[in-house]
């Protein structure tokens, strides 16, 4: 075997300009698929970047009616959803796939919430523990977070986000500030931001409409301040950080059938769903990787055009050495000797083919990354397969150029010149 | 014994015409001979040796090689025969360009699934026999045609045949190379390695022990009745005078034309 190779490269050596040519077909194939390949990897990439932001892997997990989240501001309090108790909140803690995971009451905001004349319009008012921040990967800019003491003697403090902080105090430093949440006096304590800015990149409306975030702001108070606010026994919300992206899918789901248990309620379409964005990005990436496969297919022709280039090349390369094989088969090389030899050597070829195919494919990828501004992902699975399935190409068609080598004659192998 | 064929008889089937090559040939070698099988071109003795060595079968008759028939072997029987028990001497060298002498020696041995190091070992000692132990790395495009041939011989010689088959063996060489390669003929024959020689050239058959003439097919063993059967064909033996003189081309092209 490793005899044959040997010779393989031997025989592709001395025939630097043939095999070259030979290759190209394998090459330009195999290149094209790679090319193909690592952009809609690429795409895909970034579809789920889009969607799940830059790594704080986080899932909301949140009380449903049907298909549409439990709107507080025009449903009353459902019954038979249980306050989560500390025990709950342990449980879905201790889940192989959550990192951690924290509860919170939340409420759209339609009007109430002013600075002096500027109302906040759109945004969210967040009742939150300690940890909230933490879980969501949010960091404070200035001013101070919530402290024990604002939990314990309900002080009626806000935090802001940029957004909201922006929309109000347009420019204004906001911290001590008295904010107006549902005609209640709030002090603004700090401002948070998130930890690593993601910007979604976004190529065209579609995008646009797809990923552009919610900017109308949100506002954090402490939870326990918020039956003065709003009402008491609102459901709790939960928010988890999966240990990663792979994981928040399952994260989610599991956390959500742990809260579903102990649910009681009546009605039985109110139950606790976690977004799942990945399920999101699938169906994105699927529209756009229907559309390249088609492209796979084209580039595969070029492939079957180059093996059949191969096969040519071996058989003449079979008649160039009838004499070598019939001194072979003379001297006692069984058929199965030649064949492999032929073989090896039509394999070596496209494999080598390949290879450098896959090289081509890579700078092919990152120049249509560049032009594009998509990310290059390169799949190691796919230039593996690619060699792989190049070497398949060389011995399909190698088989007849070697079966014709091993079945010559050696009488008459030896006497051509 | 070591050859036994009895009433070899070969047909080639020519444009839907059986034409006889090989007309109940029967041969008999010992072990330890040293057989010159003479013969003007076309007369079958190319046919003869393809038999000899199981490159190919005749139409009829019986062969035993060492004791063992092999004429209803497989072709993959075969292969082992030619491989362990048969050395081949070509009259063009038959070597691997690109190969070094040491790597044509050692080809039948990587066949035989001998280990690389003794592969190499064996092939070493191989040329050393032949007078090249100083060449062994050399490719065959740096050796002169007496060096080539040796090393050829080399290579038939491995994997210690029963028998040492050579065609034309200085059909390609000068006078001076040829008269070495007798020369090592004949040490090997010394040696014990048991030679059929095929060749036209009566110089070149006088270093064989023993002599055979194969005319039209017909194998005689008598220069008498060989040289009464020639005379009865004057035109050959002249064709023959032209061949001789140079050598390798005419005889090669006359075969072609008799044979395909």
């Amino acid at each position: 075997m490793l005899e044959n190779l040997r010779l393989s490269f031997q025989g592709i050596w001395s025939h630097k300009m043939r095999s070259f040519l030979t290759m190209l077909g394998i090459i330009i194939g195999i290149a094209a698929i790679i090319a193909i390949v690592s952009t809609i990897k690429g795409t895909n990439k970034q579809i789920e970047e889009n969607l799940i932001g830059s790594g704080s892997n986080n899932v909301d997990v949140q009380l449903y009616q049907g298909d549409w989240p439990y709107d507080l501001s025009y449903s009353s309090i459902p019954q038979g959803v249980p306050v989560i108790t500390d025990s709950i909140l342990q449980e879905i803690q201790d889940l192989d796939e959550v990192e951690s995971a924290s509860l919170y009451l939340m409420r759209q905001v339609y009007d109430g919430v002013y600075y002096q004349n500027t109302a906040l319009s759109g945004g969210y008012v967040y009742g939150i523990d300690t940890s909230y921040f933490d879980t969501t990967g949010l960091m404070l800019q200035k001013g101070r977070c919530f402290v024990e003491d604002d939990y314990s003697a309900f002080h009626k403090v806000a935090i802001l986000d940029e957004d909201s902080a922006n929309a109000m105090f347009e420019g204004e430093n906001p911290i001590g500030k008295t904010i107006e949440i549902s005609q209640q006096p709030f002090i603004v304590v700090g401002v948070v931001t998130p930890k690593e800015k993601f910007e979604p990149v976004i190529n065209s409306i579609e995008d646009y409409y797809t990923y552009s975030e919610d900017t109308s702001g949100k506002i954090y108070v402490p939870s326990s301040i918020w039956p003065v606010v709003y009402r008491y026994d609102e459901p709790q919300q939960l928010v988890v950080k999966a240990t990663g992206t792979d994981t928040m899918t399952s994260a989610g789901k599991k956390s959500a059938d742990i809260l579903n248990s102990y649910l009681n309620v009546s009605d039985d379409t109110i139950r606790y769903k976690s977004e799942d964005l990945l399920e999101q990005a699938k169906e994105i990436q699927q529209l756009s990787e229907s559309t390249n496969r088609m492209l796979i297919w084209i580039a595969g022709i070029s492939l079957l055009v180059g093996g059949i280039g191969v096969m040519n090349i071996m058989l003449v390369s079979v008649t160039e050495r009838t004499s070598e094989i019939g001194l072979k088969k003379a001297i006692g090389a069984r058929k199965t000797v030649i064949l492999g030899q032929f073989l090896t050597e039509s394999a070596v070829l496209t494999s080598l083919g390949g290879l450098f195919g896959v090289i081509v494919g890579v700078i092919l990828a990152e120049v249509i990354s560049k032009l594009s501004a998509t990310p290059v992902a390169i799949s190691p699975t796919a230039a593996i397969a690619a060699v792989v399935f190049s070497m398949v190409i060389g011995i399909v068609f190698g088989l007849l150029p070697s079966y014709k080598a091993a079945n010559l004659d050696p009488i008459v192998a030896l006497r051509h010149e | 014994m070591i050859l036994n064929l009895q009433n070899i008889y070969k047909n080639y089937n020519q444009d839907n015409l059986e034409v006889p090559v090989l007309k109940d040939v029967s041969l008999q070698v010992d072990e330890g001979e040293y057989v010159a099988i003479m013969g003007p071109s076309g007369s079958g003795k190319t046919t003869l040796m393809n038999i000899i060595g199981c490159l190919d079968r005749p139409t009829s008759g019986t062969y035993e090689l060492a004791g063992k028939t092999v004429l209803d072997l497989k072709d993959r029987e075969m292969s082992a025969v030619r491989l362990n028990s048969i050395g081949f001497v070509f009259q063009s060298f038959q070597l691997m360009p690109r190969e070094s002498a040491l790597d044509n020696v050692s080809l039948p041995l990587s066949y035989a699934g001998v280990r690389k190091k003794e592969r190499k070992e064996r092939a070493r000692k191989a040329l050393e026999r032949v007078g090249l132990g100083d060449r062994v790395g050399f490719r065959p495009t740096q050796l002169s045609g007496g060096q080539k041939q040796r090393v050829a011989i080399a290579r038939a010689m491995v994997n210690n045949p029963r028998i040492l088959l050579a065609d034309e063996p200085t059909g390609a060489l000068d006078s001076k190379s040829g008269k070495q390669i007798m020369e090592l003929f004949e040490k090997l024959n010394e040696e014990g390695v048991t030679i059929v020689m095929i060749t036209h050239d009566v110089n070149i058959a006088r270093h064989a022990k023993r002599i055979l003439y194969i005319i039209d097919g017909e194998l005689y063993d008598n220069e008498e009745e060989a040289k009464a059967r020639l005379t009865a064909e004057e035109d050959s033996d002249e064709q023959e005078r032209v061949s001789e003189e140079k050598p390798a081309s005419a005889e090669m092209t006359g075969e072609k034309e008799a044979e395909s």
